[in-house]
């Protein structure tokens, strides 16, 4: 089972914090999960090339137009908070 | 027939009918949203419906046709959508806390094209938080019971789409697909779904899971409308990296099509452990239908096959961990209440907006990424993908179509499999492997178990759509499975 301190410390990796009374469920589920997926080892595929892209094409270009984008009052109407037309949030700088 | 009674009819007899200036498109919206205020509070299909914009748009509609437009198949016919699916003005939940007031500014590419197509959008469909389950049990904001057996699940993720047209209160919906999220409630539901191969239809506007899996893609009530809304959807989009830059036939031309000679594989892992005795005979039974028709069958091995699940849940719970990192609750979404930082504020908003099931995933993709460890999961996983992939494209080779049951069960009962994870992902053992190689797939309506619907799968290669609509439509017409209604 995944030890207690290496999944919080996987949770502030994805800034999520374990609540104390799920924290025993969690380690459950996750171990499980991971024992489940284990049954790859069973393979040998040292030489198999990692498959990245289902349709193997990469980069995708197109040109570099100017085009119209969106208002900033169509892009604003969804922030939590906002001030002087820009999105608010806590001061970060002393 | 009376106009309040139009909701039971199939997309391609409400066409006919609005064509042919029988009925106009306000009288099919005034019939089903009827029936949706009649039977929604037990089905719990819809998380908003859009009556105000739906009513201007039929009478858009209707205004055309009065004045002699030739309108194409989809003209004036409700339909809903999945609510991870964006849609412009109108709130798109993912039912999750995280986005429950979150309108966006944008048509996804699918709304875009049906819009223009003149379909008319009724309403927002329940589903699993983001996507992530089989049983649209993980959904933070609504219920969806199965129009089967209210006391069973409808299937998931895309679980309100499914209710929505097997209940007739849609004439057709859309769902996405990363594991099975359009097959595996098609299947429980007794309607038909459609997984698009990947890269034939844009994600621009689909809230990205697994982005290498998700395909948008139809429930109907039968082939034929399956094949009509595919010709909608499919299509370049130079807005998804992703998207094929192929031209598309018109899937109509599969339909009525003689299936003498087609080369049908029968994968036996798929009709092994886990797979419930009934589900396992009702499919070959329907695989019978098939080759008294003419088609020839054979039993064929697709060993990888196992490793689909496993693959899925590191590849595709990784691609979870860096496509939701943008919910943080600064540019839109939920922000927590309190925090003392701005760190603070990014962690409180995550770990209260999200449910349970995806901060599990989100964890699960975050650790198979993370250093020590990216190669011992993620790129095993990748790897193993390839050899999947590959199995797949050998067998058909040979074979035209690969058939198997579409989930190994029939809908199971609300709450029974939630605390027990591995049951729960199992759920998706025979739809996971079609993701994995980006393959098409439908699931069809092949019978009942215990009055329950049991869904046949059928695959073919990449870009094979055709053929599975051709063996599909042939068994639906040999058939009445697809024409069998809930008690409601």
């Amino acid at each position: 089972m995944i030890e207690k301190n290496e999944l919080q410390y996987v949770a502030s990796l994805a800034r999520l914090k374990l609540r104390e009374e799920d924290e025993e469920k969690v380690r459950e589920k996750f171990s499980m999960v991971l024992d489940y997926v284990g049954m790859l080892n069973e393979l040998d595929i040292e030489d198999v090339e990692p498959l990245i892209s289902i349709n193997e094409v990469s980069n995708v270009m197109r040109e570099d137009e100017i085009r119209e984008s969106m208002s900033r009052e169509t892009l604003l109407a969804n922030a939590p908070d906002k001030m002087y037309g820009c999105i608010k949030v806590s001061k970060i700088i002393e | 027939m009376k106009a309040l009674d139009l909701y039971s009819l199939t997309l391609h007899e409400i066409r006919d009918k609005i064509r042919s200036g029988e009925i106009c498109s306000k009288e099919v919206l005034d019939s089903v949203y009827n029936r949706i205020e009649n039977l929604d509070d037990k089905i719990g299909a819809y998380l908003t419906l859009a009556k105000d914009k739906a009513y201007e748009a039929a009478e858009s509609v209707d205004k055309r046709i009065a004045e002699g437009e030739k309108l194409g198949d989809l003209a004036g016919i409700p339909m809903a959508i999945k609510d991870n699916i964006s849609t412009n003005g109108i709130r798109t939940t993912c039912a999750s806390k995280m986005l429950e007031n979150y309108v966006p500014p944008f048509d996804a590419h699918v709304c875009e094209k049906l819009k223009a197509a003149g379909a008319i959008l009724i309403g927002k469909t329940n589903l699993d938080e983001f996507a992530m389950g089989s049983s649209t049990e993980n959904s933070a904001l609504k219920t969806t019971r199965n129009p089967w057996d209210l006391e069973r699940v409808p299937g998931g993720s895309s679980g309100g789409s499914a209710a929505a047209v097997a209940a007739d209160e849609a004439f057709f919906s859309l769902g996405s697909d990363t594991g099975g999220s359009i097959r595996q409630p098609a299947s429980l539901c007794g309607v038909v779904g459609f997984k698009p191969t990947y890269g034939a239809v844009s994600r621009y506007g689909l809230v990205a899971y697994g982005s290498s899996f998700d395909q948008i893609g139809p429930f109907t009530k039968d082939v034929e409308d399956c094949a009509i809304v595919l010709n909608h959807l499919y299509g370049h989009d130079e807005r998804d990296s992703t998207s094929l830059a192929v031209e598309h036939g018109d899937f109509t031309e599969a339909l009525n099509k003689d299936i003498k000679g087609m080369k049908i594989g029968l994968p036996k892992e798929y009709f092994e452990e886990g797979i419930d005795p009934d589900v396992k005979k009702i499919v070959l039974d329907g695989v019978k239908i098939l080759e008294g028709l003419g088609a020839h069958v054979e039993e064929i091995s697709l060993p990888y096959s196992k490793y689909a699940l496993p693959v899925y849940y590191i590849a595709a719970s990784a691609e979870a961990s860096s496509n939701l990192a943008r919910f943080d609750g600064v540019r839109y979404g939920y922000r927590a209440k309190e925090y003392d930082s701005l760190e603070e504020m990014y962690i409180n908003s995550r770990s209260e907006g999200f449910g349970d099931e995806v901060k599990l995933r989100i964890m699960l993709g975050t650790y198979t990424l993370s250093s020590g460890y990216y190669d011992a999961y993620y790129n095993k996983a990748l790897k193993v993908r390839r050899l999947i992939k590959q199995e797949f494209e050998k067998a058909f080779e040979k074979y035209d179509i690969i058939i198997s049951p579409t989930s190994p069960t029939t809908a199971f009962k609300i709450g029974e499999r939630t605390d027990d994870q591995l049951a729960m992902y199992m759920s998706d053992i025979c739809t996971v492997p079609v993701n994995i190689a980006g393959i098409p797939a439908i699931s069809l309506p092949c019978g009942f178990s215990k009055g329950l619907p049991v869904g046949m799968q059928i695959m073919s290669k990449a870009l094979g759509e055709a053929s599975i609509i051709k063996a599909a439509h042939a068994f639906e017409r040999n058939t009445d499975f697809s024409k069998k209604k809930p008690t409601l």
